[in-house]
């Protein structure tokens, strides 16, 4: 009975141990971000006000705001959320649902995944030579959105056929038996089922997107701007209007840049708060992801 | 017990026929030459060890096989009366499987509704008119023994349901589009006893208007519902006979050396 106590508390120890090694390891994690985040918060605070999301960039910092970068942020995420996301989903449900188990499949299963590991200033090359100059789509919110769905688009893809992948293969088996086609069983089982992890894929997809800088600046993006692009809802007929698509921009993190480029220390406080807002966007993004992926899996159990 | 078996075969009318199918896993041969009617409004029971292939058989009658890569089928099941063979290249699968409904080994109702698990069969044939589909959800749920216990909770979650109640419901659910043949892969193996029992009862009333072709690893259970038993072994059919004779009196030493429980 002894020789086992002490034995026990010998192998506990090593127990004991690894908690420890596991705690140190995330408290360096976490505490460097909380340190980040509070450094900046505080740095910032001063400037967060009402002014600050509705004044244009201005050269006295005190009146600068980010106005027409939190609204081209806004709209590029738009648009690249309305490219990625067919293409995306639609990749995945073919790959996993239609496309023959060959080695042709293989090599473009892989080539997506190391497309996801491509720095994103080379997507921006291509944006520039492709998008820019080859279709003559300018330096606008329409590029800029273009060039970030292809950044995510392996995040949506890798996403929906991980998503696809967990359905029970008895779910598939029991639509087909009753007659279904493959198109049936997708719309009705393999789309619905696998739409939370879908949804959280491309939201996380999102909050990388909204962060690029390297990318937006390659294909041109403006660092100062003071005017906002044509509103899409109008007054007279036809209401709607897609100019805003071809609008000169920047975004978020360009105007954190161009502000902490700057010499004067009452810029870098403006790039702090900047930097704040960006950062509760992308948690606000990632929270949504949480609570839908909630909402949407409550009614699926197998 | 002459008697009645005289009686049975009187009336005995082939629903389907396999006819020396082979079937193939890639270059392995799961099934060898099998051959044997399945009579209509009775229930036939396939019997025999794990690995005997009388799931893979079952599974052929709905072209299930179809569904994955390098499976090959040889030779022909013949579905009656209009006599055609469900496994030429000119018969798409998805007719089939409107034909001939299945029953999984574990209940695999949808994560949908109760009333949209049983109308999904309908769905899927474009049947759109609201009246229909609650008319023929009705009596699928009745006719599957569950409609008691389900009438108040039809847009509920199906899987909210107990274990056996979640099989009936997928029995409803096959019986929802009027199939000719239904295939019970293992129905009751995922159940307790008298979820099991009620199953049997339910197979037994169902026979009355539908064919049925059951795998069961449970011998008790073949020799309980069933009118017809097929013995299987290593993907051959070694004895095919009356239930009643064929547990009493088997031809075969094989049939009788696993249903004494010398083997297997």
């Amino acid at each position: 009975m002894k020789d086992f106590k002490a034995q026990i508390r010998k192998r506990k120890r090593w127990d004991a141990i690894f908690a420890l090694c596991g705690l140190v390891a995330l408290m360096i994690g976490v505490l460097t971000f909380v340190a980040l985040f509070l450094d900046m918060a505080i740095d910032g605070a001063g400037r967060l006000s009402w002014e600050f999301f509705t004044n244009f960039p201005s050269r006295r910092p005190g009146q600068a705001g980010i106005l027409s970068a939190w609204v081209g942020s806004t709209l590029v995420m738009l648009t690249t959320a309305f490219f990625a996301v067919p293409l995306g989903v639609a990749t995945g449900v073919y790959l996993e649902e239609y496309a023959a188990k060959n080695w042709i499949t293989d090599v473009i299963e892989i080539n997506i995944t190391n497309l996801a590991g491509v720095p994103s200033i080379v997507y921006g090359l291509l944006a520039l030579g492709l998008f820019v100059y080859q279709f003559g789509l300018g330096q606008s919110i329409l590029t800029a959105g273009l060039t970030l769905a292809l950044l995510i688009l392996p995040v949506v893809i890798v996403a929906t056929r991980e998503a696809i992948r967990s359905i029970p293969q008895a779910i598939r088996e029991g639509s087909y038996a009753l007659g279904a086609t493959q198109w049936q069983t997708v719309r009705y089982h393999i789309l619905p089922y696998s739409s939370a992890g879908i949804l959280t894929g491309v939201i996380i997809g999102m909050a990388r997107a909204i962060g690029e800088t390297a990318p937006i600046i390659t294909i041109g993006a403006l660092t100062f701007i003071a005017f906002l692009p044509p509103a899409p809802v109008q007054a007279e007929p036809p209401f709607l209007s897609f100019d805003w698509l071809m609008s000169p921009f920047t975004v978020m993190p360009i105007q954190m840049f161009n502000w902490t480029s700057r010499p004067e220390a009452a810029f870098h406080a403006n790039a702090a708060a900047a930097g704040f807002v960006l950062v509760i966007m992308t948690l606000a993004m990632n929270g949504l992801a949480i609570w839908l992926r909630y909402r949407l899996r409550r009614n699926i159990k197998w | 017990m002459s008697a009645p078996e005289t009686h049975m075969s009187e009336m005995l009318v082939t629903k389907a026929e396999s006819r020396k199918l082979s079937f193939y896993y890639g270059d392995f041969r799961a099934l060898k030459d099998i051959t044997m009617p399945v009579h209509e409004r009775k229930v036939t029971a396939l019997i025999g060890p794990s690995g005997c292939g009388k799931s893979t058989f079952l599974r052929c009658f709905n072209r299930m096989h179809d569904l994955y890569p390098g499976n090959r089928y040889e030779g022909e099941i013949v579905l009656q009366p209009d006599n055609t063979n469900l496994l030429a290249s000119g018969v798409d699968p998805i007719e089939v499987r409107m034909r001939i409904g299945m029953v999984f080994q574990k209940p695999n109702p949808f994560p949908k509704t109760v009333f949209e698990n049983v109308a999904y069969g309908l769905r899927v044939r474009g049947e759109g008119s609201r009246r229909r589909l609650e008319e023929k959800v009705e009596t699928a749920l009745q006719d599957a023994a569950l409609w008691n216990e389900v009438k108040d909770r039809l847009h509920q979650p199906a899987y909210n349901l107990s274990g056996g109640q979640q099989q009936r419901l997928c029995i409803a659910r096959a019986l929802a589009t009027d199939p000719e043949l239904l295939l019970f892969d293992e129905p009751t193996s995922a159940l307790d006893p008298i979820a099991t029992a009620s199953i049997e009862e339910l197979m037994h009333d169902l026979k009355e208007r539908v064919t049925i072709l059951i795998v069961t690893h449970n011998m008790q259970q073949a020799a309980r519902v069933s009118d017809f038993t097929a013995y299987m072994y290593l993907g051959d059919l070694i004895e095919f006979g009356v239930t009643d004779e064929l547990f009493i009196k088997p031809k075969m030493k094989q049939t009788e050396d696993y249903i004494t429980g010398r083997f297997g």
